[in-house]
């Protein structure tokens, strides 16, 4: 009974949020909160397929841009610091500094190196999303089991074979942790460095918007971006499983 | 083959010190299978390192065919008790057999024949593409004892690899390693905690004494072969070996022993070396 | 040690003329200004102002996040519920209802902390109803056949089992939170240290937006130092600690 009661409301709750934020916004007049019905017509007018060139794919090239080569930078020099205990305990003060700058206060500085281009853009993401994923490449090798490292040593297995078949795959379930994160991190780091130094993009449309108080688009692009972040998340979770596919199973077996 | 020559293995320096091993030496013969059985926590498992290379003694010395080990040698290969910790989850069974061929440089169509045979050998030829984690326990020491016998060894360390295992897989997992034994030409060193496994298995028992761990004394076993789980464990031989054994690791044996042993060294008496059989 | 090659690094690469001397001063006139900021009025009120953004959104944060959490984690019936909705509110970018913010709180205060909580309010949300959630089913009936009733049941065992959980949570909302401050500071232009740093900028001087932004990376550094010590103390007595990606 409590099961089918659940279900019942998975589905219903949601729905119910969204009749009754489409009745509260039809009825008031705030004419910040405009009605629902009016949003999603802007949302239809904008987004399918309007102003996916000028505005979309721009925000999405630099996001991807950005996030690839965080990533690839980030395992790329984790993987060293995983594995050398002097190097990572050496260069352990800057990595803490240098992440714990809050990103928006970079982004002046990369304006002034780099300019307001897409330059700028691309590399303020990278910067910043590069540290999750360090962090978590770095846990990911020190972490692995000994045994494992002990089995490798007994059978000869070094160098290259050692890299990619031994210490990347299984530092791989950590270092999907930190790109998850790192990909949050850069929609957010695309929004924002698009409203401070863009002249397109969906960030930029979206406070253009409000500040020509074309309210319902500002809205419509509002909704986008949580669709955009939704979306996102679940690709990567998609990814995630198919590529850990190895990962579930073996957790599964070893919680019995 | 092997030879072990007064190795020792001390953790900390000064008071604090931890004399893991005191002082060890024996020697294995070409396709010997030595067990080396001991009381629990008397360093068993760092003697092995220590053997393989994958350790450095603080005194003594391995020699493997007369060249000093000082690093895992290709010709010893290793079986671990934890399994599950020692095969890679995200390859195969087949993958993972293969790997330490890799860097062997055999040829393609060599390794797989080598990888394939081995799976065979141990009777797993129907889930070579499983992987590890969808097998039993027993199924994945299997896998290991594979990988360990695809790699061509000469000599096999295999450390406690039936302890985590349950009494009936162990059985067959003890019968699988004889059998493979006889049929790849192995040498064997297995240590073990189980004193019936020890006397079931061996051709030669190494007792060690607790820690500062040192050789109490070198038995050989003249159990006939082929050994069946049951038949030759109902032998009076048997009861009287794994007695014997008992007796040493508990340390309640007093000093002489009355029936002539066919070539075990009598008494309390440490023996350092004993290649003498019977 | 490396801190001090990179520093040196730094220097010799702007005085050789390596990296532009237009964007990037020399390391020993970026410090130089920094210690001349740290004389000056502004850059302390600067700093307060920036540090009440912070403090206020985290505070409220966890007013609102940690008491939904528990709730939300104690009962199954209500996670059900509210599943859905939390999915595809948690990812928005809180950076998102920035003009939204302007709109109705206008450019000053208020703003900055409306985003903040925004913001902080999620990670700190789900890792407590994780938290709350993650006490092993045999505990809780052990609880449940002595005769504890519901409230004591998260009381005493839920909300302990929780609390690791909870001082995680706090620690990347904390993070999050200055993240926000700043960049209402920098987006909309509220009083902080965000937009001293954008004024600095706009204006050309160089040395003083590298010195702001070493300063905003100090502080950032000091206050992650700060959770990071409080978490570890909470967590000193605790067998594991999960952390799920936020």
């Amino acid at each position: 009974m409590r099961r089918h009661l659940a279900i019942a409301l998975e589905i219903a709750v949601p729905i119910a949020l969204l009749v009754i934020w489409g009745v509260w916004s039809a009825s008031g007049d705030t004419f910040y909160f405009p009605p629902l019905t009016d949003i999603l017509q802007k949302f239809q007018e904008l987004w399918l397929f309007d102003r996916v060139g000028s505005d979309v794919l721009p925000s999405l090239q630099r996001l991807f841009l950005g996030y690839l080569i965080a990533c690839a930078v980030a395992v790329a020099i984790g993987i060293p610091l995983g594995l050398n205990p002097l190097l990572r305990r050496a260069t352990s003060p800057i990595v803490e500094f240098l992440r714990a700058i809050p990103p928006p206060a970079l982004l002046p500085f990369a304006i002034v190196v780099l300019g307001v281009g897409n330059a700028g853009k691309v590399f303020l993401i990278a910067f910043v999303c590069v540290w999750p994923v360090l962090l978590n490449t770095i846990d990911g090798v020190t972490g692995i089991d000994p045994t494992l490292r002990e089995t490798a040593r007994s059978y000869g297995v070094s160098g290259r074979d050692r890299l990619l078949r031994i210490v990347l795959p299984a530092a791989s379930p950590q270092i999907f942790a930190g790109m998850r994160t790192s990909l949050s991190l850069a929609l957010i780091l695309m929004v924002i460095s698009e409203m401070v130094a863009s002249t397109n993009g969906i960030g930029f449309f979206v406070l253009q918007s409000q500040r020509s108080f074309a309210i319902p688009e500002m809205w419509a692009g509002i909704l986008l971006l949580g669709l955009l972040g939704y979306a996102l998340n679940l690709i990567f979770l998609l990814v995630e499983r198919r590529v850990l596919a190895w990962h579930r199973g073996a957790r599964a077996s070893a919680l019995g | 083959m092997l030879e072990v020559s007064q190795l020792g293995k001390t953790y900390g320096e000064g008071e604090n010190a931890t004399h893991a091993i005191g002082s060890i030496s024996f020697g294995i013969e070409e396709k010997e299978f030595v067990c080396v059985v001991g009381p629990s926590g008397c360093g068993k498992t760092t003697l092995l390192k220590c053997m393989s290379g994958l350790l450095e003694p603080s005194t003594g010395s391995t020699a493997l065919k007369g060249r000093t080990v000082d690093g895992p040698p290709p010709e010893m290969a290793l079986v671990f008790q934890e399994y599950s910790r020692s095969l890679l989850p995200w390859m195969s069974v087949r993958g993972n057999v293969t790997l330490p061929l890799r860097h062997k440089k055999l040829g393609k169509g060599e390794t797989a024949r080598l990888v394939e045979e081995a799976v065979e050998a141990v009777g797993l030829a129907a889930f070579i593409d499983r992987y590890p984690w969808e097998l039993s326990g027993g199924m994945q020491q299997r896998v290991a004892i594979a990988r360990a016998l695809a790699y061509q060894p000469e000599i096999l360390l295999m450390d406690e690899p039936f302890a985590s295992v349950d009494a009936q897989t162990r059985g067959d997992l003890e019968d699988l390693v004889l059998q493979v034994r006889e049929q790849f030409g192995v040498t064997v060193l297995f240590v073990t905690h189980d004193i019936d496994e020890s006397v079931y298995l061996a051709d030669r028992i190494v007792v060690l004494t607790p820690s500062p761990t040192e050789v109490r004394e070198v038995l050989t076993v003249d159990l006939p072969h082929p050994r069946d789980q049951v038949d030759t464990k109902e032998l009076p031989e048997f009861a009287r070996l794994r007695a014997h054994v008992y007796r040493l690791i508990k340390r309640e044996q007093s000093g002489g022993e009355e029936d002539a042993t066919t070539g075990g060294r009598a008494g309390g008496e440490r023996t350092d070396r004993d290649r003498v059989r019977g | 040690m490396a801190v001090a090659c990179a520093l040196a690094l730094w220097e010799a690469a702007v005085r050789s003329r390596a990296l532009s001397d237009t964007s990037f001063p020399p390391m020993t006139e970026t410090v130089a200004e920094l210690g001349r900021q740290l004389g000056t009025g502004a850059f302390w009120t600067a700093l307060l102002n920036t540090l009440e953004g912070w403090a206020l959104g985290l505070g409220l944060a966890i007013l609102l996040a940690v008491p939904a959490g528990i709730l939300v984690g104690s009962s199954r019936l209500a996670y059900r519920a509210l599943r859905v909705p939390i999915e595809f509110l948690r990812p928005i970018p809180s950076v998102a209802l920035i003009p939204l913010a302007v709109l109705v709180y206008g450019t000053g205060l208020e703003s900055k902390v409306f985003l903040a909580v925004f913001a902080s309010f999620w990670p700190l949300f789900v890792q407590t109803m994780y938290g709350v959630q993650d006490v092993d089913p045999v505990v809780t009936d052990t609880a449940r056949s002595f005769g504890l009733g519901r409230f004591e049941r998260i009381w005493r065992i839920r909300l302990p089992a929780a609390v690791p959980y909870i001082a995680t949570g706090v620690r990347i909302s904390s993070a999050v939170a200055l993240i926000l401050a700043v960049t209402a500071e920098l987006v909309i232009g509220s009083a902080g240290l965000g937009r001293s740093i954008s004024v600095a900028q706009s204006g050309g001087a160089i040395d003083v937006m590298y010195a702001l932004i070493i300063a905003t990376g100090i502080l950032g550094w000091l206050l992650n130092i700060l959770a990071t010590s409080g978490e570890r103390r909470v967590l000193h007595w605790h067998p594991s600690q999960r952390e799920l990606p936020a």
